[in-house]
């Protein structure tokens, strides 16, 4: 980087592209991430006191200090100027006002489904077919089980038939990458249609 | 500046903030990069410690949220002492790559999927 001027400093870095890994609380969004991720998946902690009280409202702060939403992530290096990000949105949807700009420029999501209850998923398939952002639907079973066939799953949530939904394993990482590449190829295909 | 205890932990990052609660500039999204400019501008100010924290971490590109994660500071906190580094023409910032629903970008998606397929 030596020499170049601020301009060409900025385009030296990456392209960043993002997905979202949403669904219920306890799903296993974080266990997904960090399957694929190249790092471990990081944490950001945003303190609910900050949205709806002014800074003059600290006091008893420490009564609120649990208060917080928080945001875990990972990172894959796609290649030397592509990096794709993938955050797991808080599990509950009331708090994702507090990521004004989350869902905003995403490539798509996934909607991680436990498969001992389905119905903790429905606001996140809700959320993003409402805002028109693509989506795949991952059915986690856990400990690798999955004693449901897809298609009763997908009647369930009312998954309509162009968006995939895939058995998988949020702690196998095969498993998530084949998730995250079936949402690029509904993506894609999707684009050569339109 | 010690606030290592645990109530400390939301009060501080308000006094890093100088009491700012919003951000002057909207640059600064979840996955915006931001580059330290190196060598710093002739008439730099001596930052202020977590300023200088920022610009160390991001010597190399480094995204916003990977900031505020490696910072232990909430994302508001990190944009808005971004927002001063910026002006302080201290950092450069990189926005993502824009996505189009309408005119979806066949070239980025294909790159995508040959680097999930190469995990």
């Amino acid at each position: 980087m030596a020499g170049s001027d601020v301009a060409t400093d900025a385009s030296s870095a990456p392209d960043t592209v993002k997905i979202l890994i949403a669904g219920g609380f306890g799903v296993g969004k974080t266990t997904m991430v960090g399957s694929v991720s190249e790092i471990v998946p990081l944490r950001t902690e945003e303190p609910l006191t900050m949205a709806g009280l002014g800074v003059d409202d600290l006091d008893g702060i420490e009564e609120k200090r649990a208060t917080t939403v928080a945001l875990d992530f990972g990172r894959i290096t796609i290649s030397q100027d592509l990096v794709l990000y993938l955050f797991g949105t808080p599990g509950q949807q009331r708090f994702w006002f507090m990521w004004n700009d989350l869902a905003l420029g995403a490539l798509g999501a996934v909607v991680l489904v436990d498969v001992r209850r389905p119905e903790s998923s429905f606001a996140a398939i809700d959320f993003f077919e409402r805002r028109g952002i693509p989506f795949v639907v991952g059915v986690n079973g856990f400990f690798g089980e999955h004693p449901y066939p897809p298609e009763d799953i997908r009647e369930a949530l009312a998954v309509p038939e162009h968006v995939q939904l895939l058995l998988c394993d949020a702690r196998d990482r095969e498993s998530c990458r084949d998730v995250l590449i079936a949402l690029i190829d509904q993506l894609i295909a999707s684009a050569v249609q339109a | 500046m010690g606030g290592g205890d645990s109530a400390g932990r939301l009060v501080r990052p308000f006094a890093l903030t100088g009491g700012r609660t919003r951000p002057s500039r909207a640059d600064f999204t979840l996955i915006a990069t931001v580059t330290a400019v190196d060598p710093p501008p002739a008439a730099a100010a001596r930052p202020q410690p977590e300023h200088t924290r920022i610009l160390r971490l991001c010597a190399e590109p480094v995204a916003v949220a990977e900031l505020a994660a490696r910072l232990d500071l909430p994302v508001s906190v990190v944009v808005i002492l971004l927002c001063d580094l910026l002006e302080a023409g201290r950092i450069t910032v990189r926005p993502p790559r824009p996505v189009s629903r309408t005119t979806p970008d066949l070239d980025l998606l294909q790159k995508v999927r040959d680097g999930l397929g190469r995990l």
